[in-house]
């Protein structure tokens, strides 16, 4: 089956099976791989993108509810709340093993977009579904923040 | 992972070294983490002084890590050492991956290849060194040649190489066709710490943190080489079956399958992507032999082991006469303790690619165990190790698991290659289900304590007993059995550095079906869960405190005692806390760290403790870099605290009932406690950070819990003992 949707503002086709989960149209067919696959259950938030501005979880939503919506991945994101969480994470040196961290990154800068200074409960709320094996918790806390006052700032 | 004194059999010596004579050159994808501006890629003109690093004509340095980078700091770590004694810019450097060359690139502990038991700078502390400063003679004399002057009237600093009376200077770059052609120093003098620019500094930022923020860091389930296939594998759902028969038609007709074929593990569909192989997979039809397999559960294994408990086992240490000791002391406490199996689940699960070519075939992976992954391969396919080319990429994480001494992933995803003739790259990936059901697990243990106090309430006996199985049995591992005894089972228990003067520790070693594996600091996950708090229970029934007692108990372990009384008084151990609130603190050495943890708990409406905060002091010798080390440690608390409250793997009848992060429950934000980390100035030389933050956490927490509600977790995880039904999955 052939869909079209709007991934990081550029209009792309594929064909695919009506259940391929937007995750592996994502990493297989369209080579975006910032995007990771973590559980494919929604457990993990690895698979984290925007649906039209909004943080889902890629490996849960079939190709088929996505067809003419827009889609943008870690690859794609640019504008000035992303270049926050960025700096933040590269300032706070979040990472440590790294896979994770798109997931992170994506969810942050959907949580910012919408709550411009978060609470430590909002961070909890928003990223509870985000895992880290790592653990860089502590340091995602405080990048959050960070990047929220450079905001302000 | 601990030191291994030689080559163990399964192994071909002969063939391993004979692999390592080729450099592996085939292509690099991805690896290269640029620090600053990007260099150019080298195109040839580089000075290459020794097998750790190149400088390049425009000043890049790039260094060779022998060690696999999966989020400890490695990278990082290793390329400080060589740039410090380089005296080089740090903008300059980058670090690349070594290849697979047990020769130039073994871990000096080990005898091969390979990354664990923390052990990463410990080994590479002189080599890295050496490195820096022989690259760095060569350069003063190349410059002192060019320039006619002596080479001590040169100095080098922030990679620039000057001569003060004539005001003569150079970057690197300048001096690397001439330093190129100059006589290696058969001795180079290493730098006076006192004198460290780049070892020590608080703001010496992680290489790989900006393409890890960006998502442009490349693991090995990224890697895409044109006509690669995708592979899953269907293994035996129980732990040693194998595949009677199977019927493939259902799933060659899923759309993207292009072949189906047996292995040894199991079957494996191949197709064009994930998901076609993942439904290719569920729509095969496999008849499975269980005559060989393990049939047995957890709770059965249990029992088994409980039975042993009252049986003498192997002696690890015996000091004085621990049962007449016992027999004659006037109190005596006694506990048993149950830890189940553990997955790593590490965030990336398992992958590997591998791609023939004319001369050998190239292997992309998150390699921890380089020589034995090469040597599998080569084996799997019958070619030469040396034409095995292992391009090691970023781990998504490991824990250990990708540490296999039979390197389960290689073998796979070359037996794969073999059934299909080479005709495909092949990309073998596990799912999540496979990881958590995969086995390769922390194995499961029992432990009994007992302890006699004297009139006085001091500890006057002290008896250890575990049950549990090895890890290096039958492995390329096993030279770590000595005397019958495995330490790998025994570590953090056989040498409890307590002053007690009757002290026995001793050993069951079972066969069991369930593959096991080194799991985050391996013997002392248990072993300090078991003896820290069954000290913390006696320490309590003689009415003493508990930081007082192990200050007196460690008075001959000055290391261990600065960092329980760095922690205790960085955390005000004595304090007035709020109602509601208690403290925990538990002290344990591995792999050579030392390590100390206070905790405030408070308790959460289901009866789990709620972690309040966590006031962590570590000894790693001289630190590399603190904030890696505070990394490292936030880190190992998050891991051990995420295990210690929900985890378990529970076999029943030969079949693992978890599956996935919904039953097997990773910790996550809201349950990370904050965590302050105080390090220890030291003058010795570095050890790992990676593995030792771990062990104290759970019992720290544990003994908070005692003294706030007065229970104690005999049997982890937490959520068994009290947690249960808010948390049960
Ligand atoms: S991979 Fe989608 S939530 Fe885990
Ligand atoms: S950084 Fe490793 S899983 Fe988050």
């Amino acid at each position: 089956m052939k869909y079209r949707l709007t991934v990081n503002d550029e209009k792309r086709e594929v064909d695919v099976d009506p259940d391929t989960p937007l995750l592996w149209v994502l990493r297989d067919d369209l080579q975006l791989t910032g995007t990771k696959y973590g559980c494919g259950l929604s457990q993990c938030g690895a698979c984290t993108v925007h649906l039209d501005g909004k943080p889902v979880r890629s490996c849960v939503m079939p190709i088929r509810s996505v067809e003419g919506r827009k889609v943008m991945t870690i690859e794609g994101v640019a504008g000035p709340v992303a270049s926050a969480v960025q700096e933040a994470w590269d300032e706070l040196q979040v990472p440590q093993c790294g896979y994770c961290q798109s997931g992170q990154v994506m969810t942050t800068i959907a949580l910012l977009a919408k709550i411009s200074k978060p609470s430590d409960d909002d961070i909890d709320g928003a990223l509870t579904g985000n895992v880290c094996r790592c653990a860089t918790y502590p340091r995602i806390r405080r990048a959050v923040h960070e990047a929220a006052a450079k905001l302000e700032g | 992972m601990r030191r291994m004194p030689h080559l163990a059999p399964g192994l071909d010596r002969r063939q391993v070294l004979k692999g390592s004579l080729t450099l592996g050159a085939g292509l690099v994808i991805g690896l290269r983490l640029p620090r600053g501006a990007r260099a150019q890629a080298p195109a040839g003109g580089e000075f290459v002084p020794n097998a750790f690093v190149r400088i390049a004509p425009d000043n890049s340095i790039t260094v060779l890590s022998k060690h696999i980078e999966f989020g400890q700091g490695t990278y990082t770590g290793l390329a400080t050492v060589l740039a410090e004694e380089l005296d080089a810019d740090w903008a300059d450097v980058r670090v690349e991956a070594a290849p697979a060359d047990v020769e130039r690139y073994k871990n000096l502990f080990f005898g091969v290849q390979g990354t664990g038991g923390s052990t990463a700078m410990a080994n590479s502390w002189e080599q890295m060194r050496r490195a820096g400063a022989t690259a760095r003679a060569l350069l003063v004399a190349a410059a002192a040649d060019e320039w006619g002057v002596a080479t001590g009237e040169i100095d080098v600093a922030n990679g620039i190489v000057s001569h003060r009376a004539s005001g003569r200077s150079a970057h690197f770059g300048e001096l690397v066709k001439k330093a190129a052609t100059m006589e290696p120093p058969t001795e180079v003098e290493l730098k006076d710490p006192a004198t460290f620019t780049l070892i020590g500094r608080e703001s010496l930022p992680r290489v790989d943190v900006p393409a890890k923020s960006r998502g442009t860091a490349q693991f090995t389930f990224d890697v895409d080489i044109p006509g690669m296939l995708t592979a899953v594998i269907a293994r035996s759902p129980r732990f040693g079956g194998t595949v009677a028969s199977f019927d493939a038609a259902k799933a060659k007709k899923v759309p993207g399958v292009v072949d189906v074929v047996a292995v040894p593990q199991g079957v494996a569909v191949l197709a064009k992507g994930f998901w076609a192989a993942k439904k290719g997979r569920s729509a095969l039809e496999i008849e499975w032999d269980d005559s060989t397999a393990e049939k047995r559960g957890s709770a059965e294994i249990f029992a088994e082991y409980r039975v042993l408990l009252d049986q003498p086992g192997l002696s690890a240490r015996a000091d004085g006469d621990a049962d007449a000791a016992l027999a004659g002391a006037a109190r005596q406490f006694s506990a048993d303790y149950e830890f189940p199996f553990l997955a790593h689940a590490p965030m990336e699960p398992l992958d590997c690619v591998i791609q023939m070519s004319e001369d050998g075939c190239d292997v992309w992976a998150g390699s921890q165990l380089q020589t034995i992954d090469q040597g599998v391969v080569a084996g799997t396919l019958g070619i030469e190790p040396q034409k095995v080319r292992v391009h090691t990429l970023l781990g998504g994480g490991s824990f250990g698991r990708r540490a296999t001494p039979n390197a389960d992933v290689y073998g796979e995803a070359a037996a794969i290659v073999k059934a299909t003739g080479g005709k495909y790259p092949v990309k073998l990936v596990w799912t999540r289900e496979d990881d958590i059901r995969g086995g390769r697990y922390r194995p499961l243990f029992v432990h009994r304590l007992r302890a006699g106090l004297n009139e006085a309430g001091d500890i006057v006996a002290w008896s250890h007993r575990l049950v549990g199985q090895s890890i290096v049995k039958g492995t390329a591992f096993e030279g770590l059995i000595q005397n019958g005894i495995d330490a790998t089972s025994v570590e953090g228990a056989q040498n409890l550095p307590y002053a007690i003067s009757n002290l026995a520790v001793d050993l069951h070693t079972t066969d069991v079906g369930v593959p096991v594996l080194w799991w985050r600091s391996v013997g002392h996950t248990h072993t300090a869960y078991s003896t820290e708090t069954f000290l913390d229970e006696v320490i309590h029934a003689a009415g003493k405190d508990p930081v007082a007692v192990r200050r007196q108990l460690l008075a001959e372990h000055p290391r261990h005692l600065a960092v329980l009384n760095l922690a205790a008084e960085k955390a005000a151990w004595g304090s007035p806390l709020p109602a509601g609130t208690a403290r925990g603190v538990a002290v344990h050495e591995s792999f050579s760290s030392f390590v100390a943890q206070v905790v405030e708990v408070t308790l959460a409406d289901d009866g789990m403790p709620k972690v309040e905060r966590v006031v962590c002091a570590v000894d790693c010798g001289i630190a590399i870099n603190p904030d890696i080390i505070r990394a490292q440690m936030e880190s190992g608390i998050g891991y051990g605290l995420g295990a210690a409250l929900h985890n378990e793997i529970v076999v029943e009848s030969g079949r693992v009932r978890e599956s996935n992060f919904h039953n097997y429950k990773p910790l996550r934000i809201h349950e990370m406690p904050p965590v302050e980390v105080h390090i220890v100035e030291s003058k010795e030389a570095p050890t790992g950070v990676g593995e030792p933050g771990v062990p104290p956490i759970a019992p720290a927490v544990a003994n908070a819990m005692f003294a706030l509600t007065g229970q104690r977790v005999h049997r982890l995880p937490f959520r068994n003992a009290i947690g249960k039904v808010a948390d049960q999955a």
